[in-house]
């Protein structure tokens, strides 16, 4: 017995919807990254039973790079918010809207 | 079989630590639904034979980039004061409109599992998405080998770029 990729993307699409939730009600600029990396993870579980569904690879091959890009996203994001912090002593981003246009 | 039960389970553990990172006041508390979010979806991942996947998951995700989360942490302190009484002007109306429409993609999506406009959705063939290191190496150095060598590019350039922010004096730019 086999559990339907319809399945696995509806739980992808709630993951996404959490994570999309904590992106817009939160203001740590850190939890805020964590949302952004829940909303990968949800992509991510598409991809992969988008590929099972299909029966192509490729799908496992475009996560893997994905992981990679949040990798690195995750390198600088976190650098930059240590720098924001070193400046300004705040990890809120209500504090940071000087530039805003 | 294994595959539902496991499906209920992993599906509750991930929501539920993604619902912990979102209400979490303490940080540490996020962090840890996300640890606990992150393994489900490696569980889930292996449930579709992604086990290449699932390995780099943990060892990447609940590996490296939670400990770096756990660090930027302890580097500027756990900020518990209350950040949900801030005014939001519109993004409470967003939220709900999105959260409507997403609700409705995943009925759909449950209701209508095997949809039509997936063209080749005939049941699923094991050794073809079986995702052995073997299998994801050949596709990887084959068709994708210069997007494989584009990430080692990017992640010096990731390296490079934390560095540089890292050695940020103030009155120096």
């Amino acid at each position: 017995m086999i559990v339907e990729a319809g399945l696995y993307m509806a739980l992808a699409a709630a993951l996404f919807l959490v994570g999309a939730f904590g992106l817009l009600l939160r203001r740590n600029a850190l939890v805020m990254f964590m949302c952004i990396e829940l909303m990968l993870n949800a992509v991510n579980l598409t991809l992969i039973s988008a590929g099972r569904a299909l029966n192509d690879l490729s799908g496992q091959v475009a996560v893997f790079f994905i992981l990679v890009v949040a990798a690195a996203e995750v390198v600088v994001g976190l650098a930059i918010i240590v720098a924001i912090f070193r400046r300004r002593a705040t990890a809120s981003v209500d504090d940071l809207s000087e530039l805003r246009g | 079989m294994a595959e539902p039960i496991l499906f209920v389970l992993m599906a509750l553990g991930s929501l539920a630590g993604a619902v912990t990172v979102v209400a979490a006041r303490n940080p540490v508390y996020s962090a840890m639904g996300l640890l606990g979010t992150l393994f489900s979806v490696a569980v889930l991942y292996v449930l579709q034979l992604a086990h290449f996947v699932a390995a780099v998951q943990v060892i990447v995700y609940a590996g490296a980039v939670l400990t770096l989360f756990l660090f930027v942490i302890m580097l500027i302190g756990v900020d518990t004061s209350e950040d949900w009484d801030e005014k939001l002007p519109y993004q409470r109306a967003f939220v709900g409109g999105l959260a409507g429409l997403i609700a409705l993609f995943a009925g759909a999506l449950t209701l209508f599992g095997n949809f039509e406009w997936v063209p080749a959705a005939t049941g699923t063939n094991l050794d073809s998405t079986n995702g052995t290191i073997h299998a994801i190496a050949e596709l990887l150095f084959t068709d994708w080998v210069l997007a494989f060598e584009a990430t080692a590019l990017l992640l010096t350039i990731a390296a490079a770029g934390a560095i540089a922010l890292a050695h940020y004096r103030r009155g120096q730019t």
